[in-house]
């Protein structure tokens, strides 16, 4: 039958039935959810569909721990949903045979979901929204994944998304305010529109297990990171306490113990939306004002809020964004290929402890430090390894919590010195850094225990040990721990020559600078606004001695 | 990046020689005027297929070789132009391996055919090689029989791992001896991180000493100190050397400075740790006096990958250093020997220092290094009050001011939001810190 269709948001009809399915993808939350809010708006019946595909599960790049992140905040959903009485829908399969399926069964007049900027995401929705229009499904659509409308940020930047961050802040500080947080839907309104649960929803529309996507679990151990919005909120209040308590709102301090996983870190319930960017937002700014006597917060206050935002406009019209053939804004650079080294890389099998533990928390946890991350990023690429940017995201993709696709990718970017007109002089050095960072050895020791023995001296470097000392430790070089995987001296030296090489070509620079080998972008030459002032982000910065 | 075929007048990817934009221009205009002429008699259709060689050769030398290459298939007058001499003077051959990198290879029957056809029309040349030891090889082989040969230039370049280091020695020896004792006027060569030991340059020398200008030989462990010295001492014309520090010698220095030798321009060393306290030699203070006396203007770069505690032997005198690199970690202490002790300093770029902040080290260094006009800092820390007074003397002169985020450390006067608005002020540009991403 031929029903009245309608892209906007429809006025309430006295005659029309309106049946709304709310299709949760990132977003995971029932606080601040426009999208979700609009389907409840005048609505009769309303049913939150999670469109899973197990099979897909095996095949794609995702590690266990984000599965199981997300499957805790998809039950996380279902438990605040029973208690609103309602229930997820997890539907199996993928949205372009479920939704046919889904609309003629539930007799769908309206389908919303929150707007996802990312150039594959734009292009699945695309065809969904169309494929709605068919059946006569209205398609509503909000924004709540990032802070500003992203395509009004890029209008701002004469059409192209800004490439430094200098850049970003200055147009970002001339938009309004993100728009408010919503509250999250309440009893009441569930209520007008109760949905009747069948009895075999368990059967249909459950929650899959880790075991049935195909992971094996007896000897997993328990999550760090536990999945959902609740644990989001709660980790919210958490996260605004300590910053009241430290009485720093700006400038966290990176010691030893900001390696390991926080309980106040949020960063893995913005990506998948357990956490609203904007409720973030809000609530730091709101602190700020409380503490500092209204006086309006800087930029800085919101760093990582801002980062992400940052990639997530400079990815969201390049769909090669995630690659260096074909990206307009990234540079070629003649990378090797090794996949030996490569494994070794991923598989924390390097020789080099700082580096080799970093890589086991990363798989362990899913969730490394930024500094930690600058350090593996830079030995596998411009630094020691020069192996490719892309295969290091693809690592970081499957087993980092937070990496959304766009601030992985930019951030491999950024840290290879592929774009963004980053100097490449400052190499992290897998010994140094690590040693300055935590002098303790405790990190190593905890992720490498095989190490445990050894002295703070050698720890870093336990292929300079004396024999003696490395047979004392029980952990001798080349039979217990691998051997160092490169000289880094030697293997910088290298590096540094190839990304001269390669600035040099592209900037057609003939001189002998190093620091003038990278093009400067025009952009940065716009003088700053003259009231607010326009800095840097929060940086993590070690203790003095 | 694709910036090749918008760029007129630049080096086309096959390394085509770019002309000085006013004798492009004087070209061109004289090129229309003839086709004008040629426009005016003859027929619309007619005109393509007899445009003058002189006029051909010219546009051919705009299009990069893969479209030239269409463009010699249309018929046998662009077939002919294809091949002469003049765009055969300069190639790059990229050998890359599938496996081993991700860059295209030049075709193999390309490769025959400049052999064959354009060997001796072969002036400037290099090769781009990938990290597998079947690219340095091929390369080799090619080098084997440039035999009808006068090269003025070549280059042997690794984008990734050096595999020249791979090939065996003998192999790579002989292919390299069979361009020295052909070409007789090599003019630049390239040859890092190759197994190049001190006989083949000798032979060099013997075919080459007139003309050897340029001459860069980073990390080639086979030369020994005896070895240069001897290029140095019968190579007057040289301007350029580049090697790494364990070939420096006084005698070296002082061979470079001799009457007969022309002003050198440029002397770039690599000083690299194979091993943790490794001993370095150390060069007088009187061999760098008399470089500077007979090359008052040349450039000495150092780049220095050594750990922190090797760098006894350095900057304990005057050094007419440059540009200075630390690729490592740096002590504060020798910081401020380069303070105290190079004059000469433009540019100077620090890795990584340490967890004391570089404060008093960076006043001494604005105070003495008159020249310097670059700095980047990386994994250090300085007071923002000393960084303010570090730029406030530097002044304008500061081009490239390159400072990582985290170096900054706000005290009682500035604080980060403050400090970038001091600095602009005094560099008389807008300046930010250099940022990270903290996702």
């Amino acid at each position: 039958q031929k029903a009245l269709f309608c892209i906007s948001h429809a006025a309430e009809s006295a005659i029309m039935v309106v049946n709304s399915v709310h299709w949760f993808r990132k977003c995971l939350r029932l606080h601040d959810n426009p999208a979700l809010q609009e389907a409840l708006n005048g609505a009769d019946t309303v049913r939150c569909v999670y469109i899973l595909d197990p099979w897909f599960a095996g095949a794609a790049n995702v590690g266990i721990n984000r599965w199981r992140f997300l499957l805790e905040a998809l039950e996380d959903l279902d438990n605040s949903l029973k208690k609103l009485n309602s229930r997820l829908f997890v539907v199996r399969g993928q949205p372009t045979e479920v939704f046919p399926r889904l609309f003629k069964e539930w007799n769908v007049t309206r389908l919303t979901f929150e707007y996802d900027p990312e150039p594959y995401g734009k292009e699945r929705d695309g065809a969904i929204i169309k494929m709605a229009q068919e059946f006569g499904v209205e398609a509503v659509i909000r924004n709540s994944h990032t802070l500003y409308n992203l395509d009004r940020i890029i209008e701002m930047n004469n059409n192209s998304p800004p490439l430094t961050f200098k850049r970003f802040q200055t147009i970002v500080s001339r938009l309004e305010l993100p728009r408010r947080p919503l509250p999250p839907i309440t009893r009441q309104q569930m209520d007008k529109c109760h949905t009747q649960i069948g009895e075999n929803h368990d059967l249909l529309y459950s929650i899959p297990s880790l075991e049935e996507l195909g992971f094996r679990t007896e000897d997993l151990s328990p999550a760090v990171w536990r999945g959902g919005e609740s644990e989001a909120l709660d980790r919210l209040n958490k996260h605004l306490d300590k910053k009241v308590w430290v009485a720093n709102l700006e400038h966290p301090r990176v010691n030893t113990c900001s390696l390991y996983a926080s309980p106040t870190g949020l960063s893995p319930y913005l990506r998948f939306g357990c956490l609203s960017c904007r409720v973030l937002y809000y609530n730091l700014r709101e602190l700020y004002m409380k503490l500092r006597k209204r006086c309006s917060p800087p930029l800085s206050l919101f760093g990582q809020l801002l980062w992400r935002e940052f990639f997530y406009t400079a990815a969201t019209n390049n769909p090669n964004f995630d690659r260096m053939e074909g990206n307009p804004i990234c540079v070629q650079i003649p990378w090797d290929q090794n996949p030996e080294a490569l494994a070794k890389w991923a598989e924390g099998r390097t020789g080099f402890p700082w580096i080799d533990a970093i890589m086991t928390q990363l798989r362990q946890e899913g969730w490394i430090h930024h500094l930690a991350r600058h350090a593996v990023a830079c030995f596998l690429t411009r630094g020691d390894l020069w192996i490719s940017w892309e295969s290091g995201m693809k690592v970081f993709e499957e087993l980092l919590l937070d990496a959304d696709w766009s601030v992985n990718a930019g951030s491999w970017m950024w840290l290879s010195c592929s774009a963004f007109f980053q100097q490449f002089f400052h190499c992290y050095c897998p010994v140094g850094f690590g040693r300055r960072t935590d002098p303790s050895g405790d990190y190593i020791r905890r992720y490498i225990p095989i190490l445990k023995d050894y002295p703070n001296r050698y720890i870093y470097e336990p292929w300079n040990a004396p024999e003696s000392l490395q047979k004392a430790a029980n952990c001798v070089v080349g039979v217990d721990y691998p051997k160092p995987m490169i000289n880094h001296a030697e293997g910088s030296r290298l590096n540094i020559e190839r990304m001269k090489q390669v600035y040099q070509q592209l900037s057609h620079y003939r001189g002998l600078s190093l620091l003038a080998s990278v093009p400067t972008i025009q952009e940065e030459a716009e003088p700053p606004m003259t009231d607010e002032s326009q800095t840097s982000s929060g940086p993590g910065r070690r203790r003095p001695d | 990046m694709h910036m090749k075929r918008m760029k007129e007048g630049e080096e086309g990817s096959d390394g085509s020689p770019s002309k000085s934009p006013p004798e492009a221009c004087k070209k061109v205009r004289k090129m229309s005027k003839e086709l004008e002429a040629v426009a005016a008699t003859e027929s619309p259709d007619g005109n393509w297929a007899r445009l003058p060689q002189e006029l051909l050769l010219h546009i051919f030398q705009y299009l990069p070789l893969l479209d030239r290459a269409y463009a010699s298939q249309v018929c046998r007058g662009w077939n002919q132009a294809f091949h002469m001499p003049e765009l055969w003077r300069c190639f790059e051959f990229e050998l890359n391996q599938p496996a081993s990198s991700y860059l295209k290879a030049t075709h193999p029957d390309l490769i025959k055919q400049i052999i064959k056809r354009h060997s001796n029309h072969l002036q400037y040349v290099s090769f781009k090689v990938d990290s597998s030891m079947e690219s340095a090889e091929a390369a080799c082989d090619i080098l084997s029989q440039l035999v009808n040969c006068s090269l003025k230039t070549l280059g042997l370049i690794s984008t990734a791992r050096p595999s020249f280091m791979e090939v065996p020695k003998s192999h790579f020896i002989s292919a390299l001896t069979v361009v020295f004792v052909n070409s007789k006027s090599l003019s630049s060569l390239k040859i890092d991180d190759t197994p190049v030991d001190d006989p083949s340059l000798k032979v060099l020398v013997a075919n080459n000493s007139d003309t050897l200008k340029l001459l860069k030989m980073s990390s080639c462990p086979h030369v020994s100190p005896a070895g240069i010295l001897c290029v140095a001492d019968q190579c007057h014309g040289l301007r350029e050397l580049a090697l790494n520090y364990h070939l420096l010698s006084d005698e070296l220095l002082l061979a470079l400075s001799s009457e007969k030798h022309v002003h050198l321009e440029h002397l770039r060393i690599d000083v690299v740790s194979e091993n943790p306290g490794q001993h370095f030699h150390t060069i007088k203070k009187s061999s760098w006096d008399a470089m500077v006396r007979h090359s008052p203007k040349f450039n000495l770069v150092m780049y220095f990958f050594l750990y922190e505690d090797e760098f006894g032997p350095f900057f304990n005198e005057e050094i007419p250093v440059t540009h200075l690199y630390f690729g490592r970690s740096v002590s504060k202490e020798v910081l401020g020997r380069v303070g105290l002790h190079c004059p000469r300093l433009v540019e100077l770029v620090v890795c990584a220092n340490g967890l004391r902040p570089l404060d008093e080290e960076l006043i001494r260094i604005a105070k003495h290094c008159t020249q310097l006009s670059a700095i980047g800092l990386g994994e250090c820390e300085v007071s923002c009050s000393a960084f303010v007074e570090f730029v406030k003397m530097c002044g304008r002169r500061l081009s490239q001011l390159s400072i990582m985020e985290e170096v900054l450390i706000p005290d009682h006067q500035y604080s980060l939001d403050e400090i970038h608005w001091e600095v602009s002020k005094h560099l008389g540009r807008v300046w930010f810190p250099d940022m990270m991403p903290t996702w």
